[in-house]
This record gives C-alpha cells, sequence and structure tokens, in this order.
C-alpha cells in the first residue's frame, strides 16, 4: 500500500511538470492544427526517407556490383587473349606487350594497367598506379582467384582489381599460378554519378512528400478545425445569453454528434428558460392583476371612510376604527404591490428635475414627521443640486426613515454629502441611521427582498414589507446604490448613493448658468 | 356648494364616492358612461368633473377631448396607478389634475377645491391693473380674460392660473414644485408631468414655437414668463 503511494507520487510530479509546461506554451502552438502538422510532417519524412534509404541502398549496390561485374569480365577476357602469348617467365618487354595489349583492347575505357612479374614492372598507358594494399598482393600470389578493391584516391573512388594469370599444367589437371599479375584501374565516376542523382531523386521525393503532408495536414486540421470554432462560437454566444444558437451538423463523424448533441442541449435549456420565464411571467402578471382587481373594491372603500363616524363609543366605534385602518392599510399594500409589478415590467418611468436635493429631504421630513423625531444634516441651499426623480426620492428617503423609526431606537439621524469615488464619479450619499439593536446577521442578505421581515420586528412591523425592495428598486433606477450596515456602536445604518450625472452636458451648463454649482 | 360631475363605471365605487364627496359637502351628479358624462354637461352644469380614465365604450381620454372642445371646466382624471402614458395623455388633452385609485373622499375633495380655487385666483387684486400688456398678449387680472393678438384665447383653469402665477412676476424663474405648490397645491414631491403638460398647453394655444417667447424654459430650474 505504502509502496504504490509512494510510487505514484513522483509518477505524478513530471506529468504535472509537463503540462505546466505545455500550458505556457501560448495557444496557436499548443493547438490541434500545429499538432497535425508536426504529426503529418514526420510521418511523411519518416517514410519518404525510410523507403528512399533502404532504395538506395539496394540500388547502389545493385549498380556498383554490376559495373564492377563487367569490368573484371572485360578484364578477364582482355587477359586471357593476351595470356597465350606470353612466355612462362617474361621479361620486361613481355609484360610492356601484355599491357599495351590489354590496353590496346580497352582504348575506349579510362583504364590504367600495369603487369607484375617478379621485379617487372609495366605500365600503360602511362608509368604510375596505386598503391596496393598488402591483403591484394597476398590475395594474388597465393590464390587463383581475381580480387578486386574499392578504394579513394585523391577523394575519387576508384576500382582496383587483381588478377593472376594461371596456365593449365602439361597434365590438364590443375591451373597453376603463373607469377604473373595483372593489375587495373578504373575510375568510378559514371556510377558515382548514378548513385549522386539517386540521392537527388529521393532528396526531390521527399520535398515533394514533405509539401504534399503540410497541404494534407492543413486541410486534416481545417476540417477538424472548423466545426471546432464553430463549437467554441456557438458556446460563447450561449454564454453571453443567446439560447437560440444551434450548429449545422455536416457530416455524420464524431464532430457532428458532438454538433447534434450540443444543438439537443441548447434547445433543451432554452425550452426550460422560456418555461422558467414563462412561469415567472405568469407568477408577476398574477400579482398585477391581484391588485388591479383588488383595487376597484377598495376604492369604494376608500371613498367611504371618511364617513364613518370614527369618533363613536363603544363597540361599533371601536370596528368602524378598525375598518378604516384596515382600509388605509389595503390600500398602502396594493399600491406598493402595482408599483413593483411595474418595477417588473420594466414599465416604471424615472421623471427627473434638477433639484436641490437637501431641499427636497427637508420638505420629506417636514411632511412626514415631527421636528425632533428626525435629525438631519443637510448641505446649505443650492449646494447640492441633482437630476432625479423628486417623487422617487421622495419615496427613498421616507421609507429610510419610516424604517429607521419604525425599527430603531431614536435618535434616527440623516446625513447627505458628496463623495467622488475613484473612477471620478460624484455620488451624492444620503445615510440614514438608528440606535437601535441593528440588523441581524442572517437577515442582512434578505433585507431588501419583499416581504421579508426580521423575525424580531415582525410584531411591531405596520409597513406592507415591500418599502426596503421598493427603495431599493427605485435607487437601481436611478443608477444608484444601496447597503445597509451595522454601526460598531450599535444601530442599524442604511446607505444611499445617487450619480450626480455630471457628464451630462446640458446639466452642467444649466448649473453654470444658474450659479448653483454643486462645489 | 361646488357642483361635481363623477363619470365612474364601477357601481359600487359610483356610489362610495357619491357618498364620498356628499359628506365633504359636494353636491354630485354621478353617471356610469361617458356618453352619459357628455350629455348631462349642459343640464347639470357641473363646477367640475371627475373623470375616470378606464371607462366601457367611449374611453375617459376622448370624454376628456370632446369636454375640452366646448368647455373649459375643471377636470380631475381618476386613474389606476400604471397607467404612466394615459396619465401623459390625459394631461395633454387637457385635464387639469388627476388622482390615483384608490383615493381617500377627504383628498379628492382637497383636489376639487383647489382646482376651484384656481378659477378664482386672482380675483379682484384692486392694486394691480385692470389689464397688463406683454407683447401681443393682455392678461385681464380682474376679468380672467387672456388675448392674443386680439384674439380671446380660452384656457382651462390650471393653464389660466399657471399663466396668472408665471406673468406675476415677468422674469423670475419658478422651479416646478413651486409651481405644482403655487398653481396646483400639491406638495413638492408632486407629479411634476402637470406642470410640464400644464405649459405646453398654454404654449399651444399661446402659438408659441420652437422659442417660446412667453413661457421659456431655464434648463435645469424651471420655467419663467419672458419680459422681452
Amino acid at each position: 500500500m505504502s509502496d504504490r503511494t509512494s510510487a505514484a507520487v513522483p509518477g505524478a510530479g513530471p506529468r504535472r511538470f509537463l503540462r505546466a509546461a505545455l500550458a505556457r506554451i501560448p495557444l496557436p502552438l499548443r493547438g490541434l492544427r500545429p499538432r497535425l502538422l508536426t504529426s503529418f510532417v514526420l510521418v511523411a519524412m519518416a517514410s519518404s526517407l525510410g523507403t528512399g534509404a533502404l532504395a538506395f541502398r539496394e540500388a547502389r549496390t545493385g549498380v556498383l556490383q554490376q559495373s564492377q561485374d563487367s569490368v573484371i569480365n572485360r578484364f578477364r577476357a582482355s587477359v586471357d587473349a593476351v595470356a597465350p602469348a606470353i612466355p612462362l617467365a617474361p621479361d620486361q618487354s613481355d609484360l610492356q606487350f601484355a599491357v599495351d595489349q590489354v590496353r590496346y583492347a580497352n582504348r575506349s575505357s579510362d583504364w590504367r594497367i600495369m603487369a607484375a612479374y617478379g621485379g617487372h614492372r609495366a605500365y600503360a598507358p602511362n608509368p604510375g598506379f596505386v598503391e596496393l594494399s598488402p591483403e591484394m598482393l597476398r590475395s594474388v600470389r597465393d590464390r587463383r582467384v581475381a580480387v578486386f578493391q574499392r578504394m579513394n584516391v585523391d577523394g575519387r573512388p576508384r576500382l582496383v582489381v587483381g588478377m593472376p594469370v594461371t596456365y593449365t599444367s602439361d597434365e590438364g589437371l590443375e591451373t597453376m599460378l603463373s607469377g604473373l599479375v595483372m593489375y587495373l584501374e578504373v575510375p568510378q565516376t559514371t556510377e558515382e554519378g548514378y548513385v549522386e542523382a539517386m540521392v537527388r531523386g529521393i532528396e526531390r521525393a521527399t520535398l515533394v512528400a514533405l509539401c504534399l503532408a503540410v497541404v494534407l495536414a492543413l486541410l486534416a486540421a481545417s476540417g477538424v478545425l472548423r466545426p471546432v470554432r464553430a463549437l467554441r462560437r456557438a458556446t460563447r454566444r450561449m454564454a453571453a445569453g443567446h439560447l437560440d444558437v444551434r450548429l449545422d451538423v455536416s457530416g455524420s463523424d464524431e464532430l457532428a454528434d458532438l454538433s447534434q448533441s450540443f444543438n439537443e442541449t441548447a434547445a433543451e435549456l432554452e425550452r426550460t428558460v422560456r418555461e422558467l420565464r414563462r412561469l415567472e411571467a405568469q407568477g408577476r402578471r398574477f400579482v398585477a392583476d391581484v391588485s388591479h382587481e383588488l383595487r376597484t373594491p377598495l376604492a369604494a372603500m376608500s371613498a367611504v371612510t371618511d364617513v364613518l363616524d370614527l369618533e363613536g363609543e363603544g363597540e361599533t366605534g371601536e370596528a368602524l376604527r378598525l375598518i378604516s385602518e384596515g382600509t388605509n392599510r389595503l390600500s398602502g399594500l396594493v399600491n406598493d404591490l402595482m408599483e413593483i409589478s411595474r418595477f417588473d415590467a420594466g414599465a416604471a418611468e424615472l421623471n427627473r428635475d434638477e433639484i436641490d436635493l437637501a431641499e427636497s429631504v427637508r420638505r420629506t421630513v417636514a411632511s412626514r414627521w415631527r421636528q425632533e423625531q428626525v435629525e438631519t444634516r443637510l448641505p446649505g441651499p443650492g449646494e447640492l443640486r441633482a437630476r432625479v426623480d423628486p417623487r422617487r426620492l421622495d419615496v427613498v428617503t421616507a421609507n429610510l426613515i419610516g424604517n429607521a423609526l419604525r425599527h430603531g431606537e431614536p435618535p434616527v439621524r440623516l446625513t447627505m454629502g458628496v463623495r467622488v469615488d475613484g473612477a471620478g464619479t460624484t455620488w451624492a450619499v444620503i445615510e440614514v441611521t438608528d440606535n437601535g439593536p441593528g440588523i441581524a446577521e442572517e437577515d442582512m442578505p434578505h433585507i431588501f427582498e419583499r416581504f421579508y421581515k426580521a423575525s424580531t420586528s415582525r410584531a411591531r412591523s405596520e409597513s406592507s414589507g415591500l418599502g426596503l425592495a421598493i427603495t431599493a428598486e427605485n435607487v437601481r433606477l436611478h443608477g444608484g446604490r444601496i447597503r445597509a450596515a451595522n454601526l460598531p456602536s450599535g444601530g442599524a445604518v442604511f446607505t444611499v448613493e445617487l450619480p450626480l450625472h455630471r457628464d451630462d452636458t446640458d446639466t452642467a451648463a444649466d448649473t453654470g448658468a444658474g450659479g448653483g454649482s454643486t462645489r | 356648494m361646488p357642483r361635481v360631475l363623477i363619470v365612474e363605471d364601477d357601481l359600487d365605487v359610483r356610489r362610495a364616492v357619491q357618498l364620498g364627496l356628499r359628506h365633504q359637502g359636494h353636491e354630485v351628479f354621478a353617471v356610469e358612461t361617458g356618453e352619459e358624462g357628455l350629455e348631462q354637461l349642459r343640464p347639470f352644469r357641473p363646477d367640475v368633473v371627475v373623470l375616470d380614465l378606464m371607462l366601457p365604450g367611449m374611453s375617459g381620454l376622448d370624454v376628456c377631448r370632446r369636454i375640452r372642445d366646448r368647455d373649459q371646466v375643471p377636470i380631475i382624471m381618476v386613474t389606476a396607478r400604471g397607467d404612466d402614458v394615459d396619465v401623459v395623455v390625459g394631461l395633454e388633452t387637457g385635464a387639469d389634475d388627476y388622482v390615483v385609485k384608490p383615493v381617500q373622499a377627504r383628498v379628492l375633495d382637497a383636489r376639487i377645491r383647489a382646482v376651484l380655487r384656481r378659477q378664482d385666483a386672482s380675483l379682484p387684486d384692486g392694486t394691480r391693473p385692470r389689464a397688463e400688456t406683454y407683447g401681443e398678449l393682455v392678461v385681464d387680472r380682474a376679468g380672467l380674460v387672456v388675448t392674443h393678438r386680439g384674439e380671446p384665447v380660452t384656457l382651462a383653469p390650471s393653464e389660466l392660473r399657471l399663466l396668472l402665477t408665471l406673468s406675476a412676476s415677468p422674469g423670475q424663474v419658478f422651479s416646478r414644485q413651486q409651481l405644482l405648490e403655487a398653481v396646483w397645491e400639491h406638495s413638492y414631491h408632486g407629479d411634476i408631468r402637470l406642470v410640464d403638460a400644464c405649459v405646453k398647453r398654454l404654449r399651444n394655444k399661446l402659438g408659441e414655437g420652437r422659442n417660446p417667447r412667453y413661457v421659456q424654459t431655464v434648463r435645469g430650474f424651471g420655467y419663467r414668463f419672458g419680459t422681452s
């Protein structure tokens, strides 16, 4: 067990290293195309070079063999022709005669001939011969067969043939060595030319095979890569949310199969998403429809609550007060639901107007609460102007303060200021803090969700449960941000940031002309 | 005792609004359809029309248009929240104000009283001259008559009150919020589309082109009455 573990670890090391090294190669180099190209080229080179080498060896041997055989035969015939005319113990002139005869018989060939007998040497066409190897000398002295040897003289290949001259003994039973040896030296340039031409031919064939291999590799690569690329494009499009993307399936190979699977997956995904959207839209429409239907009877009830005698004594008066209160809360709820439905339907309109933000907040507070209920710290008049929807800003401010008063403890404090972020955008920042117990950690992620009520405050909540959700939607509609947090000293803090739209040239010009700059 | 004509198709709502407004001291006549409402305009001679936009048959917008063709009686539209386009079209058609369903009788009563006050807004104000002339425009504050190039201009109550408010201080810039408070008696955070739609109607009636002479826009701030 331990052995196997210890064996696996060093095995994984190099593989991981290899993979890491491969990953460092840029994609164009480790992609399919270069890999296919390399394989094709390697295969083409190996096969053409291998075939060429084998063919070359056989052909070269054949060519040389044939040429040397014919040379030896001709040489033997010439020697045989001249041998009878040579006495058994020839002198220098006999030798000269012999070489001249042989040379003359083969005058068209570039032969160099030497005859040796004892200490005599005769040459044709002129004196001089290659140095003979000791093996050849020994062979022609002792044996009755012709020997040949390939030699290189000054880089030029030569065939050297040694032929002992024999005679038949008087008994006619065996041949005897006469002691006379004829030597032949032939340049082999023609044969070498053949071999060189063959090498060139093989080289050329290899080159053609390489080119073919590259073309084939590129064709094969594009054949494989086209569907792969199409698949990659389709996947990216799908990731971007275009679920209707499909691939053209052509052929019946694995890639076609893959494309087919992709199409099926995409179709299924699209169907599921469409179904989910349909259900969601249905749910939202249901809420909108219900709110709409509730509104008619509610309109009748709201119109008459003022007629009820709310000052009445006893149980009837109490009942009427409850009805009136319930009607008002129901109206608020239905209005909030309608508002949410409009956000969901994308029908919420932003009616911007350039206003003094501090003045707006001051009015919001003044119209709903007593001065001592909310502490405000606001910029001076005209210091902070912005293009916002005044009605929606009122909703945002009122909901945050209302929320703080309901769930927190006094003092509830509202501050407003300006912040410039790293990107150079200027934000109006509104902060509402209370002195209550703060927001429980488990409630924090859900605080802006619809109908989410922190469990601790459920009992005393009078809100519809949509206030913070609507607040968040209004802030988002302005391109702003909202977040909730707890203060270190206890209590919750809600922060709203609204962009000041300084990029709007019209607005900037107006602000400048009016002298109401926010700086 | 203001006379209020209610056009509302739902029986319960119609009776409830009638009850609620009577309780607030109005003389109320309620009809079910737009056609009936137009018929009752002459005999009943309402001081104000409360018009539901969602009506079977002739739509509330059509009714509004037809009333404006012959009468400058104040019109308060009743809309359902979510009918944003209808609100804008209704305001441009000539409605003076709007409320959102469900509405308390108390709130509707306040709007009715406000829109009626608009009509007698600038009644005798002895210190002012009877008629003021601004170029080709003559505003008779006492008689509440406006003439442009010698022709009388018929203005809906909100248009008249807007013109009187702006022209009372020529050159002074009014923010939309100020105008909402002064002309419509809405809160600071009311619907600024009321102002914009009314300005548009007023400019049309005064024959103003691309460069308005009387009701001028001060971008980023609001409107002012041109002195030139």
